[in-house]
């Protein structure tokens, strides 16, 4: 469109008392810097031990600097606030701060930051979700126990040296329990958070490059530098105003008439378009989330004697290629092991560990799955909810693939569950007839993290009820050898007990995917699928 | 009337009761909301616990219900899981959907009427068939087709309006929303006036009114509108209600902060106290809306009398 055709349009805009106002955004001086990026409703109060999905997550990452923080690029931990974190047995650690951390509002970082989030976090009285954190530290079933009131305020295993040193015992080995702690959940508190909370939660105070300025709950939270930040990732823009969307459609489109910076959720129907839609300001990388199918190891039918052929059987009748391109425009990726690729090589991921169990071969998942004694009843469902993501049409998909490997046609139908709080109680409730999907995101990027929760006997989020003595010991001897690399080799060693037993079908990894505007560059985004706000520059802006 | 106003304020009573229990019931059908607070991890039992203990949720289902209703009494009506108390949602949300409300309804009443007077005063022409053609296809059209087609032409294409709605939602703002809101009923509106006035413009008041030699203009006013409007006001009475509540596709596509955008994220989080909350004060004004429609019919016949 012609300038003039657009200057006489907006004129017939004015003139039919279409607020041109609404056009723009607000007044231009103090906003010229500052990014616009969308956001949703968190669906906790934002503290960090209460913060578990990504969109309160977005906020913590800017007002919060813990001991380590994750490199956006490598997803490696590095030290941030910790000048040393030494230890002799892997047990008991040694913290050490660095000196001249404030928080924004002028008060010092110390031990006690650390000490009062720590204890305040894992204390059940205060029902925190992310109180697991510290569920390795000494004295946790003290101040958490399963039931009834805690026994103890404070965690036994923390212990205050001097102004900037402390002291943590853990219950059991974890060579890697440093690098656990970039997560929100470790980081310190100002008094502020205790003293006022309410006043607190209106407006947080962190240590971040970033400060909150104002926060109207429920539609926008300004960011603005904090210009005392002591860290070397300052904020390389005037600001970030998040603003919430009801839907990811809707912030969509307002990217596209330029109201809107960064959007960091593509909708999964814009996909296809949004490489074209947005002249290449579009990326596309992976995220540290994998998708599986969970088989309910609790039913006898699921873990009887030769199941698990039944269980390899059906993994090879999933097409994951053709799935993924045409459901997912690519942006999954079929997976060949049980971790992702944001923990890269080093890290443990190792693509093709699976084998020829994850390869797509109708002809050998049919014959899997008559040496098996077929499958259960004849018939299974795969459980999922429909209210988010496209889980429908993916269950949908691989159901429709199985029936067309199998050559039969009912043997797999979706079951669908109406809303994502009731799909998750059937499933820790033990309640789910056949196979289930599960996506797991991970909490830091460790390999630990992506084997030991799901499938340790009885771990938090083992929800097939998945039990191997050969994989358990692997997992214990990984934990207590203090040499990275022997460790990642003994979690691969147990990643190939679940390529025989089977308990999840590894289906794709996730990626994660943002688009921006013309206004700004350097956008990307973090292993948790979280932009790197400070590292956004607008452009013509010094 | 007044004894009519009395009995019928008196008869919402049950009705605001039966309807609060329902809702009440059927939001816990859903299940169970605490699992879904800890995302695809297990809840730990300890904290979940302790979360079910404070919404009352380890509590009998009956116990619950009198907890809520005598929350809602004393004009505390819970929190949402983000921590804010639901008044605060309601404070917030109501004024934004009766601006979208009011803008929509005033479209559809003006224009629905305006055309329905002229189609139904050129019954079986060509104006007459146009207009029929084109409700036709606005009631054919859900409305998230059109809202996010209008919204892509006006907004993107031509950059006319801001696609997304700013969370202070001004009158001006909510136009194109309005619009989209109003489209299908707007030709509810039209059919119905244009049925009504094709119908009495052969009755023998108005036949009387032009033999006296009355204006055409005041025939169509005074003696043929009025009382053509009848099954249109009830039609806008009960559209209020609609408009109020269902919302929840307009406002997700304009990102109006509104009822229908708590409503849909109440239930999405299964949070009881925000989908009781709201849709109680829904029904209230579902109730009032219905009696002001009754009260209307005397006005504009007077040959319905309410005793």
């Amino acid at each position: 469109m012609s300038a003039t055709a657009r200057a006489a349009r907006a004129a017939t805009a004015a003139a039919l008392a279409v607020a041109a106002a609404a056009c723009g955004g607000g007044s231009a001086a103090d906003t010229e810097g500052v990014v616009r990026a969308s956001w949703g409703d968190p669906q906790n109060p934002l503290e960090p031990a209460n913060t578990n999905e990504v969109q309160g997550g977005k906020v913590l990452d800017m007002i919060f600097r813990g001991l380590k923080r994750y490199d956006p690029v490598t997803g490696r931990a590095e030290n941030m606030l910790a000048e040393s974190i030494e230890t002799e047995d892997s047990q008991t650690f040694t913290v050490r701060i660095k000196d001249g951390w404030t928080f924004s509002n002028g008060e010092e970082v110390t031990a006690d930051s650390f000490l009062d989030a720590w204890n305040y976090g894992a204390l059940v009285d205060n029902k925190q979700v992310n109180s697991y954190f510290f569920q390795y530290v000494e004295g946790y079933e003290q101040v958490h126990p399963e039931s009834g009131r805690p026994r103890a305020k404070k965690l036994s295993g923390l212990t205050r040296i001097d102004g900037r040193t402390f002291r943590v015992r853990l219950s059991q080995k974890f060579s890697g329990w440093p690098d656990t702690l970039g997560y929100p959940a470790f980081a310190p508190l100002p008094r502020a958070f205790f003293d006022d909370h309410d006043a607190w939660l209106a407006r947080p105070v962190g240590n971040g490059p970033y400060r909150v300025e104002s926060y109207e709950r429920g539609s926008v939270m300004r960011l603005r530098p904090d210009p005392d930040y002591p860290g070397d990732d300052r904020a390389a823009n005037d600001g970030v105003d998040l603003r919430v969307y009801t839907d990811n459609v809707s912030a969509y489109t307002d990217l596209q008439a330029g109201n809107l910076d960064v959007v960091d959720d593509v909708p999964a129907s814009r996909l296809r378009n949004a490489e074209s839609d947005l002249a290449g300001r579009y990326v596309d990388q992976p995220a540290g989330i994998i998708q599986t199918l969970v088989f309910p190891l609790y039913r006898e039918e699921w873990n009887a004697e030769g199941a698990e052929k039944v269980r390899r059987g059906i993994s090879r009748a999933i097409d994951r290629e053709t799935i993924t391109r045409q459901i997912f425009a690519g942006t999954r990726v079929p997976a060949t092991d049980w971790t992702s690729p944001v923990l890269g090589r080093d890290g443990g991921h190792r693509p093709g560990l699976c084998g020829d169990a994850c390869d797509y071969d109708p002809a050998a998942a049919r014959k899997l799955v008559a040496a098996g004694g077929g499958i259960p009843g004849g018939r299974m469902t795969i459980t999922t909810n429909t209210d988010t993501g496209s889980h429908r049409q993916w269950v949908d998909a691989v159901c429709h693939s199985i029936n067309k490997a199998l050559e039969k046609e009912n043997a797999c139908v979706t079951a669908p569950v109406g809303t994502f709080g009731d799909f998750r109680s059937r499933v820790v409730g033990n309640r789910m007839p056949g196979p289930f999907r599960a996506g797991w995101q991970m909490d830091y990027p460790l390999v630990q993290n992506f084997l030991q929760p799901l499938y340790y006997t009885g771990a938090s989020s083992n929800n097939g009820g998945y039990s191997s003595r050969r994989f358990d010991t692997l997992v214990d001897r990984a934990n207590a050898e203090t040499d990275p690399a022997a460790a990642v080799g003994l979690f691969q060693e147990a990643e190939r007990v679940l390529a025989e037993d089977m308990p999840a079908v590894p289906l794709w990894y996730q990626n994660g995917s943002a688009g921006w505007s013309e206004r700004v560059s350097g956008v990307r985004l973090n292993p948790f699928s979280v932009p790197v706000f400070e590292q956004i520059t607008v452009n013509g802006q010094s | 009337m007044g004894r009519y106003v009395v009995r019928r304020l008196l008869q919402m009573v049950p009705v605001f009761a039966g309807t609060t229990f329902l809702v009440f019931f059927m939001a816990h059908a859903l299940g169970d909301p605490v699992a879904a607070l800890f995302g695809d991890r297990a809840p730990d039992p300890a904290t979940a616990a302790r979360i079910r203990a404070e919404l009352h949720l380890d509590e009998p289902l009956g116990t619950q219900y009198l907890l809520h209703m005598g929350g809602i009494l004393t004009g505390d009506l819970g929190t949402a899981f983000n921590g804010r108390p639901v008044t605060e949602l309601m404070a917030e949300a109501f004024p934004v959907t009766l601006r979208l409300t009011l803008v929509a309804l005033v479209m559809e009443t003006v224009v629905g009427i305006a055309l329905g007077v002229a189609a139904g005063l050129r019954c079986g022409r060509r104006a007459d068939t146009a207009v029929l053609a084109a409700t036709l296809l606005l009631i054919s059209v859900p409305t998230f087709v059109s809202g996010h087609l209008l919204q892509y032409l006006l907004g993107v294409e031509w950059n006319l309006v801001a696609p997304a709605v700013p969370t202070d939602a001004s009158l001006t703002d909510l136009l194109l929303p309005g619009l989209v809101l109003a489209l299908v009923s707007l030709a509810y509106v039209t059919r119905l006036t244009r049925a009504s006035i094709a119908e009495n413009v052969r009755t023998d008041h108005v036949r009387t009114a032009v033999a006296k030699g009355l204006p055409r203009r005041r025939v169509v006013t005074h003696h043929l509108l009025r009382n053509s409007l009848v099954p249109v006001v009830t039609f806008l009475g009960a559209d209020l209600g609609v408009l109020m509540g269902g919302a929840v596709v307009t406002e997700r596509i304009f990102n109006i902060h509104g009822v229908g955008f708590q409503l849909h994220q109440g239930v999405l989080r299964q949070n009881t106290p925000t989908v009781v909350g709201f849709v109680t004060v829904l029904v209230l004004v579902f109730l009032l809306a219905n009696l002001l429609v009754d009260l209307l019919y005397a006005v504009l016949d007077p040959r319905i009398r309410h005793v």
